[in-house]
């Protein structure tokens, strides 16, 4: 007759049916406040996934490029002068083994593109003259818009290629046969436009001419100034430390070399952290989704006198009737939690797809997601769950 | 059983209310009691003490040989989940569930699994004449009904000791009659009921009465009838 007494343990089922009595009976509360955590949730998730995937864009677009485009420029000498290239430079660096293709232009010091003479010639668009190699497009990856490259004939002439940026700037959109633009003082014929150089933005600003037009009509010299080289990919960093001495054997430290992919995947990583505003936002939104569901549950606590009663009358221990009611907490956000990861991760898909990049919602964002949700609907349920168990029985019951 | 001895109930407050002064009774197993007295005797608070739900002042509650008035929260739970069933004037039954969810509730806190809980709440309910009302809501059942429901689910876990608060406050009188029958016959067939009520009618129903006024019993004997 004497045995112990000793609560029995809920079993976990039963938890799990009792912390869902309250979010059954009361659908739309329970749905507004889980609305509120969702919200919160929604929006890291859909931060984070959209910053992941416009980076994994970018980074797929580099690839696309390549990544094994390397850049000889013109350094400065050690009076702060620009430094001259040889003029054997590319011809030097077409004969390192793993060089497979060079191209390179040469700025025209003085020489500006206009769209005719009447232009006055302080308007210069900020355009730059430069004179090019014949197999350009190819190695920057690029290609025309419209019209052709130049070529061995046109090079010799006054025919000129407009850059993407340079073409906008002088009100070309397309190429027709005659069509003319006034390059140094005298007219130069389009024969095309190129399509954007993500990887030789300079490209994009320049109006290109061959090397002997330049020569012949404009005054060039015939230095290079910037040499563009594509190398075997796994030797790209080999190549990259001897370029400078190849290119100027004389001046090794007067010749700047870069890997214009390097930026990009810089400029990826600069995008994301952009995103820390965004998640504040997200925090803020969450915080306040977790005021609703605390709010919920205190006002649940206070409906539910009876209910709580009966279960002490039943024999629900104080520990029992917090479980209950934390978890009913935990649920409910829970519930917002999975429903805001949902909605995030199907956002960054539809705004993914719509720019074509490949989805990708980091493990941190839906987890972080899930993690928030939790912590917040313990931190939202404890004071609650607490009231709960503190209330006495009999004031339970008889109250109402 | 119960035994309650020298139990003094006093609320504090300004001034101090004392509810129960000194009450002494036993309630042995297959007793039908009834505690009977107006609105403010201490009958409620009766009910209280020896449902655990509330501890004296002084003197002792011992239940099934436990003594509630030096139990821990924890322990009181326990006995109450075991040994005490409830039925309230208001049948506190949960609405969104059905008919033989509510009854398996009683045994929830006892520690059975749900699918034993459910056997046992079709057993009591077809005790109370429920039986082809298992999977109904609550909301489709009269009050009587309701009652019945709140009975099965303090049968369920066939406790020592059946507590009724007012069980036929909020019904009829041909309802209550029939509710108090139907108590009497459960009570026929083993189980040990205490009826608290300020309805003297209910006298007719019980064995033994036990009459308060004031905090203090002013009688107790065998029903009249």
């Amino acid at each position: 007759m004497n045995r112990a007494l000793v609560p029995a343990r809920l079993r976990v089922l039963d938890v799990m049916r009792l912390s869902s009595v309250g979010i059954r009976t009361r659908k739309l509360r329970a749905g507004l406040s889980a609305l509120g955590i969702a919200l919160g949730v929604g929006s890291i998730v859909a931060v984070l996934g959209l910053s992941a995937s416009s980076q994994a864009g970018l980074l797929a677009e580099i690839n696309k490029l390549g990544t094994n485009l390397l850049t000889v420029t013109n350094g400065q000498t050690i009076f702060g002068q620009a430094a001259e290239l040889p003029i054997t430079a590319p011809g030097m660096l077409g004969r390192i083994g793993p060089v497979t293709d060079v191209q390179y232009t040469g700025d025209v010091p003085g020489a500006n593109a206009f769209k005719n003479p009447f232009i006055p010639s302080s308007n210069t668009n900020a355009l730059t003259v430069a004179a090019s190699s014949l197999g350009l497009p190819r190695v920057l990856g690029t290609s025309l818009a419209s019209g052709v490259y130049l070529n061995a004939a046109t090079a010799t002439e006054p025919v000129a290629v407009l850059g993407a940026a340079a073409a906008q700037r002088l009100g070309v959109d397309r190429v027709f046969a005659g069509e003319r633009i006034w390059v140094g003082n005298m007219w130069f014929y389009l024969a095309g436009v190129l399509k954007p150089a993500p990887l030789a933005p300079e490209i994009d600003a320049s109006v290109l001419v061959g090397f002997q037009a330049a020569q012949k009509y404009l005054g060039f010299d015939g230095h290079p100034s910037e040499i563009y080289l594509r190398a075997a990919t796994d030797q790209v960093s080999a190549v990259q430390a001897v370029l400078a001495a190849t290119a100027n054997p004389e001046q090794p430290s007067q010749v700047d070399v870069s890997q214009p992919s390097d930026a990009l995947v810089a400029e990826a990583d600069a995008k994301a952290a952009l995103n820390s505003l965004f998640l504040g936002l997200g925090a803020v939104s969450l915080i306040v989704g977790a005021v609703g569901v605390a709010n919920i549950m205190v006002i649940s606590v206070l409906e539910r006198r009876s209910e709580i009663g009966l279960r002490r009358a039943l024999g629900a221990t104080k520990g029992q009737v917090r479980l209950q009611f934390m978890a009913e907490a935990l649920l409910l956000s829970l519930l917002g939690g999975a429903l805001g990861v949902g909605a995030g991760a199907v956002s960054t898909a539809v705004y993914a797809s719509t720019k074509g990049w490949q989805t990708v919602v980091p493990p941190l964002a839906w987890a972080g997601g899930f993690g928030a949700a939790i912590v917040i609907g313990a931190i939202a349920g404890l004071m609650p769950a607490l009231r709960a168990a503190r209330l006495s029985p009999t004031q339970a019951l008889w109250s109402v | 059983m119960v035994e309650v001895s020298g139990v003094t109930k006093v609320y504090p407050g300004e001034p101090p209310v004392t509810a129960l002064r000194d009450v002494s009774f036993k309630i042995y197993p297959g007793e039908l009691v009834g505690i009977v007295g107006p609105s403010g005797s201490g009958k409620t608070t009766m009910l209280h003490l020896m449902g655990t739900l509330d501890q004296p002042t002084s003197g002792r509650v011992i239940i099934d040989g436990h003594d509630a008035s030096v139990l821990p929260d924890r322990q009181l739970s326990a006995l109450r989940a075991g040994r005490v069933g409830f039925v309230f004037q208001q049948f506190f039954l949960a609405e969104h569930q059905c008919v033989i969810d509510n009854v398996a509730d009683g045994m929830l806190y006892a520690g059975a699994p749900l699918k034993m809980r459910r056997s046992a709440a079709a057993g009591a309910l077809t005790r109370v004449g429920l039986r082809d009302k298992l999977h109904v809501l609550p909301t489709k059942l009269s009050g009587g009904q309701r009652q019945r429901v709140a009975i099965a689910r303090a049968l369920v876990g066939r406790p020592s000791i059946v507590l009724a608060d007012e069980p036929t406050g909020n019904l009829d009188s041909a309802t209550g009659t029939s509710v108090l029958a139907l108590l009497a016959e459960l009570n026929a067939s083993g189980a040990t009921i205490v009826v608290i009520t300020h309805d003297l009618h209910v006298a007719s129903f019980t064995q033994r009465t036990i009459e308060i006024l004031d905090g203090v019993i002013v009688r107790d004997a065998p029903s009249r009838s």
